[in-house]
C-alpha cells in the first residue's frame, strides 16, 4: 500500500511544483471555449441547435481531462530518460503496485484540472442546468481520467523515444479528441464516421458529461457509465502487465 | 552471499555473458573489471533482476531473482551507472520515497535518512530539489539511498564515473566504511585500477563475456608477473580498443522502431 501512496504522492508533487505550467495546460482548452464557443456560437444558433457555449463546454472539460491524463502516463518516458524508472522497477513491491500509485496520481491530477476548467467555463458564461449537476459530472472526469491515465500509462511502457511519443499524438490522441462529439454533435454523421465516433472511448465520457451538465444524452448515463467502467478495468489491467514486463 | 553458476545472456547472435561462475562471500568488497563491452553491466543487470538470464543460475542471499523476486530484491541495493534519482524532488524526498518503496519501517527511516545524508555530507541540502545538484552530489546522494534499507549487498555500477579525484576518495571512504560497519557485501565494476586496487578484497577480470580471472590484487599479479594491477588487467585483456557493444535498450529500441515501420 505505501507504494502506491508514495507514487501517488510523487504525481501530485510534481503537479503542484509546476504551477507555471498549470496555467499553460490550461490556455489551451480555453482558447477552444472561447474561440470555437464565440465563434462557432452564431452558426450553431441559426442551426436551431441553441447555445453553442452550452454545447461544447463539457467536451472541452473532456478534452482537458484527456490530454492531462493521457501526458501523464507518458511521462514514464521521461522517468525512462533520466533513469529514476529504474529506482522503482527494482524496488522490492509488486509493480502492479507502482503503477496503479502512478496512474491514480495521474488521473488525481486529470481531475484536478478539469475542474478548474470547468470553472473556467463557469466564468465564460456556461451555465449547468441544475446545479447540483457540477459535482454529479465529477464522476465522469474521474472515470474519463482514469480509463485514460491507464491508456498513457499502456504507452508509456511500450514506446522508447520521443518519436514514438509523437506519432501516438498525432494519430491516437488527437484522433480520440475529435472524434469524441467534443466539438460536434454526433448526431446525422456520415455512416463510417459514425461507427468510428462510436468506438471512440472519450465519445461516452463526453456525452455522459454533456448528459448531467446540460441534460442532453446520446448514449444514456448507464451505457456510458458501463462502457467507461469497463474500458477502465481492461486498460489497467493491460497497463500493469506491460508495465511488469519491462526489461532494461 | 552472491552464488553466480553458467550465467548466460546472448542478444540475437551476441553472446554478451557467456557461462560466468563466480561467488562472493558476505561482507566481500567484489570488484567486477573489464574493458568496454565486456559484459559487466549486462551481468549486473541479470543480477538485480532487469535482465532475464538466456540460462544459468543466479542466488542472492540464497534467494533466485527470478523465482524470489521481492525477497531479493529487499536484499539488495543498486547504485546504477546513470542517475536514477528524481530530479524534481528533494534529497529528502527521495531518500523517503525509496525507505517507503523498500518497506523501511517509519521510525528507522527518519533516524537513518538522517544519519546517512550527514555521512555523506547532504544534510544541510536535504529540502533542494535534487535537479540543483552538482553530479558529484548527486552520486553520493543515490549511494546514500542504496544504503537506506541496509542491504546485504550494494551493486555499485561505476560509481565513480565522471567524477573528480577528491570525490572518487571521498565517496570509497564511505563504502568501506558502511562496508565494516554494517557487513554490507558490495559488488562493484569500476574502470579505474587503482581504485579496485585500493578498494576490493577480490577481484573479478571479465572479457568477450567470460571471467578471464579472479583473485586477489596480488594474486592476479602474481599470475601475471607484472607489479601493479593495471599491468595485470592489460596482459589479462589485451591493449587492442574495444567498441562498445549496443546496450540492451539500444538493442529494444532498434527492435522497436522496425516493428513500427512494420
Amino acid at each position: 500500500m505505501g507504494a502506491i501512496y508514495i507514487m501517488w504522492l510523487r504525481e501530485l508533487k510534481r503537479y503542484v511544483r509546476s504551477r507555471a505550467q498549470i496555467l499553460v495546460s490550461l490556455g489551451q482548452p480555453a482558447l477552444y471555449l472561447v474561440a470555437l464557443g464565440y465563434g462557432f456560437g452564431p452558426v450553431f444558433a441559426k442551426a436551431g441547435m441553441g447555445k453553442y457555449l452550452q454545447f461544447i463546454a463539457p467536451g472541452v472539460v473532456g478534452m482537458t481531462v484527456l490530454f492531462t491524463s493521457v501526458f501523464s502516463g507518458m511521462a514514464m518516458l521521461w522517468d525512462r530518460q533520466f533513469g529514476f524508472l529504474r529506482e522503482t522497477l527494482v524496488a522490492p513491491v509488486p509493480r502492479i503496485h507502482i503503477m496503479l500509485g502512478r496512474t491514480l496520481g495521474g488521473a488525481t491530477v486529470a481531475i484536478i484540472q478539469g475542474v478548474l476548467i470547468l470553472v473556467v467555463c463557469l466564468i465564460a458564461g456556461f451555465r449547468p442546468h441544475v446545479w447540483a449537476a457540477v459535482p454529479a459530472s465529477f464522476i465522469f472526469v474521474a472515470m474519463i481520467a482514469i480509463v485514460f491515465a491507464a491508456l498513457g500509462a499502456s504507452i508509456g511502457s511500450v514506446i522508447q523515444d520521443m518519436q514514438g511519443f509523437q506519432f501516438l499524438m498525432n494519430f491516437l490522441v488527437m484522433p480520440i479528441f475529435f472524434l469524441s462529439g467534443a466539438l460536434y454533435p454526433l448526431k446525422n454523421l456520415p455512416m463510417v464516421l459514425s461507427w468510428i465516433t462510436h468506438g471512440d472511448p472519450l465519445s461516452y465520457g463526453v456525452d455522459g458529461l454533456r448528459g448531467v451538465l446540460v441534460g442532453s444524452w446520446q448514449f444514456g448515463f448507464s451505457l456510458d457509465l458501463a462502457v467507461l467502467a469497463g474500458l477502465a478495468a481492461v486498460l489497467l489491467g493491460v497497463s500493469a502487465r506491460l508495465f511488469s514486463r519491462i526489461q532494461l | 552471499m552472491i552464488r553466480v553458476e553458467n550465467l548466460t545472456k546472448t542478444f540475437g547472435s551476441l553472446k554478451a555473458v557467456d557461462d560466468i561462475t563466480f561467488q562472493v562471500d558476505g561482507g566481500e568488497i567484489f570488484a567486477f573489471l573489464g574493458p568496454n563491452g565486456a559484459g559487466k553491466t549486462t551481468t549486473i543487470k541479470m543480477l538485480t533482476t532487469l535482465l532475464r538470464p538466456t540460462g544459468g543460475r543466479i542466488l542472492l542471499d540464497g534467494f533466485d531473482p527470478w523465482v524470489k523476486q521481492r525477497e531479493a530484491r529487499q536484499r539488495f541495493g543498486i547504485v546504477f551507472q546513470d542517475p536514477s534519482l528524481d530530479g524534481e524532488q528533494t534529497a529528502y524526498e527521495n531518500m523517503e520515497l525509496h525507505g517507503i518503496l523498500y518497506h523501511v519501517p517509519r521510525k528507522v527511516r527518519g533516524e537513518r535518512i538522517e544519519a546517512l545524508l550527514k555521512q555523506f555530507e547532504l544534510w544541510e541540502r536535504r529540502g533542494d530539489t535534487v535537479k540543483t545538484f552538482s553530479g558529484g552530489m548527486k552520486r553520493r546522494l543515490e549511494i546514500a539511498r542504496g544504503f537506506l534499507h541496509t542491504p546485504k549487498i550494494l551493486f555499485l555500477d561505476e560509481p565513480t564515473l565522471g567524477l573528480d579525484p577528491q570525490s572518487r576518495n571521498q565517496l570509497w571512504s564511505h563504502v568501506k566504511t558502511l562496508n565494516a560497519a554494517e557487513k554490507t557485501t558490495v559488488f562493484l565494476t569500476t574502470h579505474y585500477m587503482d581504485e579496485a586496487d585500493r578498494v576490493a578484497h577480490r577481484i573479478a577480470i571479465m572479457d568477450h563475456g567470460k571471467i578471464v580471472a579472479i583473485g586477489t590484487s596480488a594474486e592476479l599479479r602474481e599470475r601475471t608477473q607484472t607489479d601493479s594491477l593495471e599491468g595485470a588487467f592489460l596482459a589479462l585483456t589485451g591493449t587492442s580498443l574495444r567498441d562498445e557493444a549496443a546496450s540492451s535498450t539500444d538493442q529494444m529500441r532498434r527492435f522497436a522502431q522496425m516493428w513500427q515501420r512494420r
